[in-house]
């Protein structure tokens, strides 16, 4: 298939942000988009709508495995065979409970897994093509979690700082490249992954959260907190003494 | 609970307590609250299915905003044939209030253009239902509050259309005859009639909106200016001493803006979507809307009465529109629009004084043989709610036992 749109792949594509970022590039432009989801079932439903809000933009569905570092080089590898990536969007992960995490290592392993290992991994097959043709974006989903680490998710928190120390790597080796390393650090946002915290409030909206990734993309920005407002919070939040930190329960 | 996998609403229904399913929140009583009880949060349940470039017909998830739709679809030459004054409300939630537009004395009310729904019982049922197809569910789903399931999605009929402006006419109207009038002559030649009138002065003047699709596409599209009531003033700003002035001011402005000009449809159908958080305007105690329909023969003597009590009671109303329905029955069985004429109100909660004037209003509505729109209800009494809805008992052979409101607790007993 060859054409010239934009094409955009995304990881994680049934993650809510994810879908949000995909409605509002189906929105701007027509594009050639790939989703790439554990349960291709659901995937589809995500694939569907885009396709009713964009019907000139090619939206196709690729169920992978997230864990094995094979299977994740040969679906990159296929994916970008077929033509040449604009974007890739890293958003996948789930938001486990921190006391199975301290009860039950197989909980710990998986969440580490899916949050920190899994998103590297996929990042970097990716960026070995995109620093061949010397273009391309790579943007992956960190957390504000992952900024300190805190006993109310800490397990969280250590795989998203993986994710960060990563991104943070990965720009230094392609700072002099064409292509752009994008980091975000979503806040707490209203999705179905947080839909147990909706009592506390202070959800940010998920369209909100969306708006600002893509305009992080578009723009190249290397680290972007969604909502701003974080950038500020968590910088206090980096900065306090352990003393005080450590009477805080957060 | 957030509802957000279609495919998993059954294991979520199946094993909660008993709730009610909640959209945008929108409805202005307790239609879809549940102090103490599960709210089943269908927003999340916004995706398209599928969409018929040809035939018009959308299916999507129940927890779709209008806007959404709205917003898609009319750049490519489609739109809700019916929507309410704000496109800040689900799919699921326009069906399960029935809800009515401008154009009702043309194109009926939202359940009309719905071809089918589906419907998840907490037993775990499923049933699919349209207007052939099993049409007792139908009926009972369509303005049924959300009490015979939860909706998770729905095909829509959409309408053609040239773009997103309208052919709009004000025409101020300086008593009640003269209203009756304009919206008789209008039916025929106009699709969107409604009035805001001024129930302070007494006299039953107001101002008359109508409006057609416009067949221009091409005029640029305004911009979009948000305004956010930012903080909860601590007491009502709608009172006596604001609303005179107001409404003085509302009138005359707009009887000297009087005459055709085009509009846009956001403007046109959703006045106050702009104004974010404009309840707020209410203070800490909020408001109680309050719309009743009564037949057209004793309409113009019923709202001569409401608006002559409302006078004396010395509250105000700020929103106070007024609009007849046409000559047609709607398709669900506790649906709100019925041939008449309807008058939408709001006033300040000052307690026991509001609630006094709202029982005035509704002995004026039993004896005109009318009846409350439910979705802006919460207090109307339990006779009033049997007498304006004949078909009570037979909805009730549809309701969900596993499904339980503040409302329905309140007026049907569970």
């Amino acid at each position: 298939m060859s054409n010239n749109k934009k094409k955009i792949v995304i990881i994680g594509a049934t993650s809510a942000i994810a879908e949000h970022c995909a409605r509002l590039w189906v929105k701007d432009d027509v594009i050639d988009l790939t989703l790439v989801g554990r349960d291709s079932e659901k995937t589809e439903r995500v694939a569907a709508d885009l396709r009713v809000r964009s019907p000139q933009s090619a939206v196709c569905v690729l169920e992978a495995d997230f864990i094995d570092p094979l299977a994740i080089q040969q679906l990159v590898d296929k994916i970008v065979a077929e033509a040449p990536v604009h974007t890739v969007l890293i958003a996948h992960g789930s938001l486990p409970d921190q006391a199975a995490c301290q009860q039950d290592l197989t909980t710990c392993h998986e969440a580490l897994t899916v949050n920190g290992i899994s998103p590297v991994l996929f990042a970097e097959a990716f960026v070995s093509h995109m620093q061949k043709a010397n273009q391309g974006t790579l943007a992956i989903i960190g957390s504000v979690a992952g900024d300190r680490g805190r006993k109310s998710n800490y397990v969280y928190g250590a795989a998203k700082g993986l994710v960060t120390r990563y991104a943070q790597g990965l720009q230094h080796r392609l700072a002099n490249t064409g292509v752009k390393v994008v980091l975000i650090k979503p806040g707490p946002t209203d999705t179905p992954m947080t839909a147990h915290l909706k009592q506390q409030g202070g959800l940010a909206n998920v369209e909100d959260v969306a708006q600002l990734i893509v305009k992080a993309i578009n723009q190249g920005t290397p680290v972007t907190y969604a909502p701003a407002k974080w950038a500020l919070i968590m910088m206090i939040i980096r900065h306090l003494p352990r003393f005080i930190f450590n009477k805080l329960d957060i | 609970m957030v509802l957000s996998d279609r495919n998993q609403v059954i294991q979520q229904l199946k094993s909660s307590r008993s709730g009610i399913a909640h959209g945008m929140g929108r409805s202005y009583g307790d239609v879809c609250l549940n102090p103490d009880g599960v709210l089943w949060q269908t927003t999340s349940l916004d995706r398209f299915i599928s969409f018929d470039e040809i035939t018009g017909r959308l299916v999507c998830e129940a927890g779709m905003r209008l806007r959404d739709i709205q917003r898609l679809m009319i750049p490519r030459g489609w739109i809700l044939p019916v929507t309410p004054g704000t496109q800040l409300v689900t799919v699921g939630g326009a069906i399960a209030n029935d809800v009515h537009g401008k154009n009702h004395h043309v194109l009926g009310s939202f359940g009309d253009h719905i071809h089918r729904i589906r419907l998840v019982r907490t037993d775990g049922e499923i049933i699919e239902c349209d207007p052939q197809v099993k049409p007792d569910w139908f009926a009972a789903t369509v303005g049924g509050l959300g009490l015979t399931g939860v909706i998770t999605e729905a095909e829509i009929q959409l309408r053609r259309v040239a773009g997103p402006w309208l052919d709009a006419e004000t025409v101020p109207y300086n008593n009640l005859d003269e209203f009756f009038h304009l919206a008789d002559t209008s039916e025929a030649d106009w699709e969107h009639t409604v009035s805001w009138i001024d129930c302070i002065s007494g006299g039953g003047r107001g101002i008359f909106m109508r409006g057609n699709p416009a067949n221009t596409g091409l005029c640029p599209e305004p911009k979009n200016r948000k305004l956010t009531m930012p903080f909860v003033p601590p007491i009502s700003l709608v009172n006596s001493l604001s609303l005179k002035p107001f409404n003085m001011a509302y009138f005359n402005l707009k009887k000297w803006q009087a005459g055709r000009s085009p509009a846009h449809y956001e403007s046109f159908f959703y006045p106050l979507d702009n104004l974010m958080e404009w309840n707020r305007m209410y203070g800490p105690k909020g408001f109680f809307q309050y719309q009743s329909v009564v037949p057209r023969e004793v309409g113009r003597d019923a709202v001569q009465a409401m608006l002559a009590e409302i006078a004396r009671s010395g509250e105000g109303s700020f929103l106070a529109v007024l609009k007849t329905f046409g000559n047609r029955q709607a398709v669900g069985m506790m649906s709100f629009p019925q041939p008449g004429v309807t008058l939408a109100l709001d006033f300040p909660n000052k307690g026991d004084r509001t609630l006094k004037l709202l029982e005035r209003l509704d002995s004026i509505v039993r004896g005109a043989g009318g009846r409350i729109y439910l979705a802006k209800d919460a207090r109307m009494p339990r006779d009033l709610f049997k007498a304006g809805y004949p078909r009570l008992a037979e909805f009730l052979q549809y309701r969900d036992p596993g499904i339980s409101s503040a409302m329905s607790r309140r007026l049907i007993g569970y």
